[in-house]
């Protein structure tokens, strides 16, 4: 296992610059998640640290080596993709052992056979070892291509949102799998994702990525709980933050340049009328089982809050809102520091 | 307006039953989810009620009248693909407009109408867009507004929002249900997202295997399952499920769980010892070092507010939702407390509910 390093890295296709001026380092042990939206260039960085595209600028460091100019095959890495590509007509056991197979590898037969059966047990398909590939349910389909990856002992495994052809239920379950095998193994990860769960779930650092640009990196902690601009607050958390523009707080006192001003659901709480300068009306009670998400009117704001299924709130009803721990942006939504209490 | 009722309703197609027997009726202006997996018959229904497909047996009355055997384009109900099949070489207004001239209204009367849907989909800015302009939030407004600009009886609509992300989908689930009580049409809405059906719905069915498992408020749902199938599709993380074995007797206040008497709500029926379930809700579990049940933590997922902690215990694995802010170390040995109340049982057998002070027996269908 090792560190991947990228330094200032660029990448343009034609008019669009994909990555602009990205510095990354992946630690060893690390497992770093990019979450950002399809076009942030999240699969672009994946590829450029393959070598299955060159920067226009900028170096890629794995181990302390530069690579940028090396082909894919010398790198060092294993690849983990969206869809499953399987060999159909093999077994799984087959297809775990065809990477170690490759001519280059010379991988004596009973090394071969010890890996496989090691990774089959950690990945708990080993009962599915004689199994045709085709005769596998979709996560165990996933799960074979993951232990294909793993099979070698690279430098760092990248995997493009290999969970998000699967559904929610196995999603959940492999989430929590992937992230026990790279604490086994105390595996390098790098993870590309637009799913805030995945990210905060599994990563122990998320990078925020949007057009290009590494906007934040830091643990999920951190990030949701300390973002420092508008957008990657907005980027994490169900439901979303709320996201109330300046000119309708006037009772309250906010740091000076603030535009924006960031609440939290569960920092939004809701109390009976009794004199407090913010008063809203509940919209809408939304019944999610755990818990109810109330939507209110503020001065033709719609914010979200959470409340206890038990709670009575009615649509109409006027209520008292009290913003705890606000996050100040300014015009730029860059985070503006708390004044100190 | 309409009420929409369904008697014995079956499907079958050769050996395989579609929908067998339901029995349903959605009054006037509910917002009526039907949620199931792929396969549990829920777009087959759906198909009979909008004439789409004919029933093997039993009835569909819309109103009170049959309507069983009538064609779909005499039924006055809508249906709502998914929402974004639009017309390209036609405007906002020609796209909205259109059922309208297919059916030879007058330009003046097909204005007026088309503007007044627009208002109700707050889209009176768009008319002269193209819809290739269009942002994907605005296209399904538009596509809604087509199915809205004939004043139907009734919506029905298959997944409409299926092909969206998730943080989209939930948005429209919120402007959905807005303007589901802005006009008040009864509305059937097809999904196999219990987040959209919770959501936005009055009354939820939940549909296995062709049958209606339970039909109640989504609160209701959550609350007391009808079943282990129910329990299971609802929530996130789903309800856990421990396995025992025991009878029950009417009155008690405990169950004798693998040597442990656990508090449970009082049982409102007797039972022979057989094969049972407790079911737990997720946030209804805590970390107590003195709780007789006890495991291995196996992983905690960081969600912002909450964290899913999941412990393997020696009655399989559990999923709690605890504050994040408390400290959890995986391998940690715990002790798992539940909140009694709250509690469900089941028949391991049958998957029932076994009726409890907190529901169960309740069936439908």
């Amino acid at each position: 296992m090792a560190d991947v390093i990228l330094r200032n890295i660029s990448k343009r296709f034609g008019a669009i610059e994909a990555v602009r001026e990205l510095s990354l380092a992946v630690n060893d042990g690390d497992f770093l998640v990019l979450l950002g939206p399809s076009g942030a260039g999240k699969t672009t960085t994946l590829r450029l640290i393959t070598g299955l595209e060159q920067p226009d600028s900028g170096s890629v460091m794995i181990n302390g080596r530069d690579v940028t100019l090396d082909p894919p095959g010398s790198r060092d890495i294993a690849f983990v993709f969206q869809q499953y590509s399987l060999y159909p007509h093999l077994t799984v056991y087959d297809n775990l052992a065809f990477p170690l197979r490759s001519p280059a590898r010379r991988v004596p037969e009973p090394v071969i056979r010890k890996r496989v059966e090691q990774t089959a047990e950690l990945l708990h398909i080993a009962s599915k070892l004689n199994n045709r590939a085709t005769r596998l349910s979709g996560g165990e389909m996933q799960r074979v291509a993951i232990g294909r990856a793993l099979v070698r002992d690279p430098s760092i495994y990248l995997m493009d949102e290999p969970l998000s052809s699967l559904d929610a239920k196995l999603r959940a379950e492999l989430r929590l799998e992937l992230k026990r095998i790279q604490l086994e193994l105390g595996a390098t990860v790098l993870y590309v994702t637009h799913d805030q769960v995945e990210a905060m779930t599994m990563a122990t650092r998320i990078g925020v990525i949007r057009d290009g640009r590494l906007l934040q990196i830091g643990t999920p902690r951190e990030i949701y709980e300390n973002p420092t601009d508008s957008y990657v607050a907005s980027r994490l958390g169900t439901p979303q933050i709320n996201l109330l523009p300046a000119r309708v707080l006037s009772e309250i006192a906010l740091p000076a340049g603030t535009e924006t001003v960031g609440v939290r659901t569960e920092h939004l709480q809701l109390a009976a009328r009794n004199g407090g300068p913010l008063v809203g009306r509940v919209h809408r009670v939304e019944h999610l089982g755990e818990q109810n998400h109330v939507h209110l009117d503020y001065k033709g704001q719609m914010l979200v809050t959470l409340a206890d299924p038990r709670e009575a709130l009615q649509a109409g009803q006027e209520i008292e809102l009290h913003l705890m721990h606000p996050l100040y942006f300014d015009g730029a939504g860059q985070r503006i520091p708390a004044a100190t209490h | 307006m309409a009420q929409i009722r369904v008697e014995n309703l079956r499907k079958s197609f050769d050996q395989f039953t579609a929908v067998e027997g339901s029995n349903f009726t959605i009054d006037d202006g509910t917002f009526f989810a039907m949620l199931g997996p792929s396969g549990c018959g829920k777009t087959t229904t759906l198909r009979m009620i909008a004439g789409l497909e004919l029933p093997t047996e039993g009835k569909i009355l819309l109103d009170g009248k049959d309507v069983t055997f009538d064609r779909a384009s005499a039924r006055d109900i809508a249906f709502v693909f998914q929402l974004f099949a639009l017309y390209p070489h036609m405007n906002v207004a020609g796209n909205i407009g259109f059922p309208l001239k297919c059916q030879g209204m007058g330009r003046r009367e097909i204005r007026q109408r088309v503007e007044e849907t627009a208002r109700l989909l707050r889209i009176e800015h768009l008319l002269s867009s193209k819809t290739s302009k269009l942002s994907g939030g605005d296209r399904q407004r538009v596509a809604l507004g087509r199915a809205m600009v004939r004043r139907p009886k009734a919506f029905l609509m298959d997944e409409p929002l299926g092909a969206l992300d998730a943080e989209f989908r939930h948005l429209m689930c919120g402007e959905l249900r807005d303007l589901h009580d802005r006009i008040g049409a009864t509305t059937i809405y097809v999904t196999h997202d219990q987040l959209e059906a919770m959501s936005m719905a009055d009354q939820i069915a939940v549909m296995n295997k062709g049958r209606v498992e339970q039909i109640s408020s989504p609160q209701e749902i959550y609350d007391r399952p009808a079943s282990m199938f129910v329990a299971d599709f609802i929530g996130s993380p789903p309800m856990n499920f421990l396995r025992f074995e025991g009878g029950l007797h009417c009155g008690d206040r405990a169950i004798s769980f693998h040597d442990t008497d656990i508090i449970v709500p009082e049982i409102r029926e007797d039972r022979a010892s057989a094969p049972l379930v407790l079911g737990v809700r997720p946030e209804h579990i805590r970390f107590t070092d003195a709780a007789p049940v006890r495991g291995e933590v196996f992983g905690a997922e960081y969600l912002g507010t909450t964290q899913i902690v999941t412990v393997d215990t020696a009655h399989g694995r559990v999923a709690a939702r605890l504050p994040s802010a408390m400290p959890v170390r995986v391998g940690e040995t715990v002790g798992l407390e539940f909140h009694s109340e709250r509690l469900a049982l089941f028949d391991a057998g049958s998957g029932l509910a076994i009726r409890t002070a907190n529901g169960g027996g309740v069936r439908h269908g």
